[in-house]
């Protein structure tokens, strides 16, 4: 092998891996650039006014987006509390009493597609379920909407934590004599109880940020609602219609509900993350 | 019991969606057919015309486009943080690019319409325009004012949307190659780059290919973070910077306005074309993630 061969594959690799890293400083650039920019263009809007005001008649100065806020709220919240009891049976019955067969193995694939699948589908879906047969829309229909969502998510994270917790653990409480379903619920949701969470956290955190799904089940309402059975706004759906507007004002209140809500989920995320980590290193 | 019905749920859920859809686009799909709704390029709710090619065609330029920025980024992002990185860097990293995905669509629409487009028509586009435009068929590519409403803006949008996705499954891939393997090649002198494109990349092969899938998956569905910036324009245009719109996009904006029975069945219509594309996609993704974890590709 000569030298000048010798040379040119180091070249080549100098460069490739030069290539690499940039590749890495690239996708950083992107995080940086929006969320920076979301802070900026948001912090400007960001006022008191915000949270405690209903919006103003289009084109009139002032007002705020409480409505929007305490929409999302109701509806993640019903969302949570539909999604999450759902996932959490349906993990356990994968988890520990359909352990290894083949039943088990297809839900949960079916889930891992379920978590991908568009979200605007599963909007045209609870229309056709919920919108359609009532005659309008409701603050229901969206937090069903978001509940659809939720559901694989929580139930594949769900199902993971439960199969971390060693099966001698369950044998040592059978062996005390302890029927399954104490079991599950004394020794295995105790010991797999902060995997749960995180999983909750992060179907939250998922859902928080979703806009096709609720587009046309919960629609929106310019006034404060919060009756589930009507129109209920809500903070994604509102960024959206502001955003196409033709006002600056309500272009620098999409910005500050752009920045809580990036907030929101960024904390949540990073949260997840943590406790994991720390659960890792306890254990 | 009960938590038996609970993951049957999941099971309803599939096969309600594929129903309900299918049942609700009954209407369109016994006036339009199947090949003349996909073919026609018609859309036209005033005479009660539709036809899903315009919306195909958004959805496969703005997806293939996406996924060619984005596969050289993710598995360079991936190199990275599996070779290249020195420890320490390796977890915030890695971290730093799920965030990415962390990111609500809404928020990727909200920065495309009002901080990328702009650069996209006042720098990036022209600049395009001046050194490609010129060259005789990609010159076609470039063609028409440039707005920063179009496809090429909303694919590059989309390409930062699915890094992570690409990035994390070959990441994965990555680090099931045997280290003995690797360092066999070492030993014979090869490089760093030597190792990655000749033991790496082929042993992970199958999971990068999962992953560019799932990707896929996910380009085909995107919403929000397309609507703002495509312009919901029913057209088939060989330029990058015309207005278009894709199967999601049509939805989004569409939905609550359709005031006929035929509109709203056509666009259940879309649904449904959309629901068995990205099921498919996706569950081939999951088919070859699933392969390239049990063992190594031969």
């Amino acid at each position: 092998m000569t030298w000048e061969h010798t040379r040119t594959r180091k070249l080549k690799n100098y460069a490739a891996l030069t290539l690499c890293s940039f590749a890495a400083f690239v996708g950083l650039f992107w995080l940086v650039f929006i969320l920076w920019d979301v802070f900026v263009h948001g912090i400007g809007g960001l006022h008191i006014s915000l949270f405690i005001n209903d919006p103003a008649p289009p084109g009139i100065e002032g007002g705020g987006l409480r409505n929007a806020f305490v929409g999302q709220l109701i509806i993640t919240f019903f969302a949570t509390l539909i999604g999450v009891p759902i996932g959490i049976l349906g993990a356990t019955f994968l988890a520990e009493y359909a352990r290894g067969k083949k039943i088990a193995r297809l839900i949960s694939m079916l889930s891992d597609i379920m978590v991908s699948v568009p979200s605007i589908v599963v909007g045209a879906f609870v229309y056709a379920i919920i919108v359609k047969p009532f005659g309008h829309f409701s603050g229901w229909a969206g937090a069903v909407a978001l509940a659809i969502i939720m559901i694989p998510v929580v139930l594949r994270t769900t199902e993971d934590m439960l199969s971390l917790v060693p099966w001698t653990l369950r044998e040592a409480a059978f062996a005390l004599g302890a029927p399954y379903y104490k079991v599950i619920i004394q020794v295995v949701y105790r010991g797999a109880a902060t995997g749960i969470i995180t999983g909750i956290l992060l179907s939250i955190s998922r859902v928080v940020g979703e806009t096709a799904p609720l587009l046309f089940t919960s629609f929106s309402n310019s006034f404060f609602s919060v009756n589930m059975n009507e129109p209920v706004s809500s903070l994604t759906v509102t960024i959206f219609q502001y955003a196409m507007g033709p006002y600056d004002s309500w272009h620098s209140q999409a910005w500050a509900a752009s920045l809580m809500i990036t907030l929101f989920v960024l904390v949540l995320t990073i949260l997840g993350r943590l406790i994991l980590k720390w659960k890792e290193n306890k254990g | 019991m009960v938590s038996g019905l609970a993951s049957l749920l999941i099971i309803a859920l599939v096969l309600g969606i594929l129903f309900i859809l299918i049942s609700e686009s009954s209407l369109a799909i016994r006036r339009f057919g199947i090949w003349q709704f996909i073919s026609s390029t018609d859309w036209n709710p005033v005479r009660e015309s539709f036809g899903a090619a315009t919306g195909l065609f958004g959805t496969a330029v703005t997806t293939g486009l996406s996924l060619l920025i984005a596969i050289p980024v993710a598995i360079g992002i991936a190199i990275f943080i599996t070779e290249i990185a020195p420890n320490f860097l390796k977890g915030p990293i890695g971290v730093a690019i799920e965030l990415l995905a962390a990111i609500p669509s809404i928020i990727y629409g909200m920065w495309g319409l009002f901080t990328l487009a702009p650069i996209m028509a006042d720098r990036i586009e022209p600049a395009l325009q001046k050194s490609l435009g010129g060259f005789p068929l990609i010159g076609l590519l470039f063609k028409g004012t440039p707005m920063g409403i179009d496809l090429l803006t909303a694919s590059v949008i989309l390409s930062i949307m699915i890094i992570p996705f690409t990035a994390s499954i070959s990441r994965d891939a990555f680090n099931l190659t045997p280290d003995v393997v690797k360092e066999s090649a070492y030993a014979l002198g090869a490089t760093k780059w030597e190792v990655i494109k000749d033991v790496v990349i082929p042993y992970s092969k199958l999971g990068i290919f999962g992953g560019v899938v799932l990707s896929l998956g996910r380009a085909l569905g995107e919403t929000m973070a397309v609507a703002f910036v495509l312009g919901n324009n029913h057209q088939i245009t060989a330029s990058l910077l015309d207005a278009a719109a894709t199967i999601t996009v049509t939805l989004a904006n569409e939905f609550t306005e359709a005031d006929t029975d035929i509109y709203l069945s056509s666009l259940f219509y879309l649904a449904l074309i959309l629901f068995v594309m990205s099921f498919i996609v996706l569950a081939a993704a999951k088919f070859l993630i699933l392969k390239a974890e049990r063992g190594p590709s031969q």
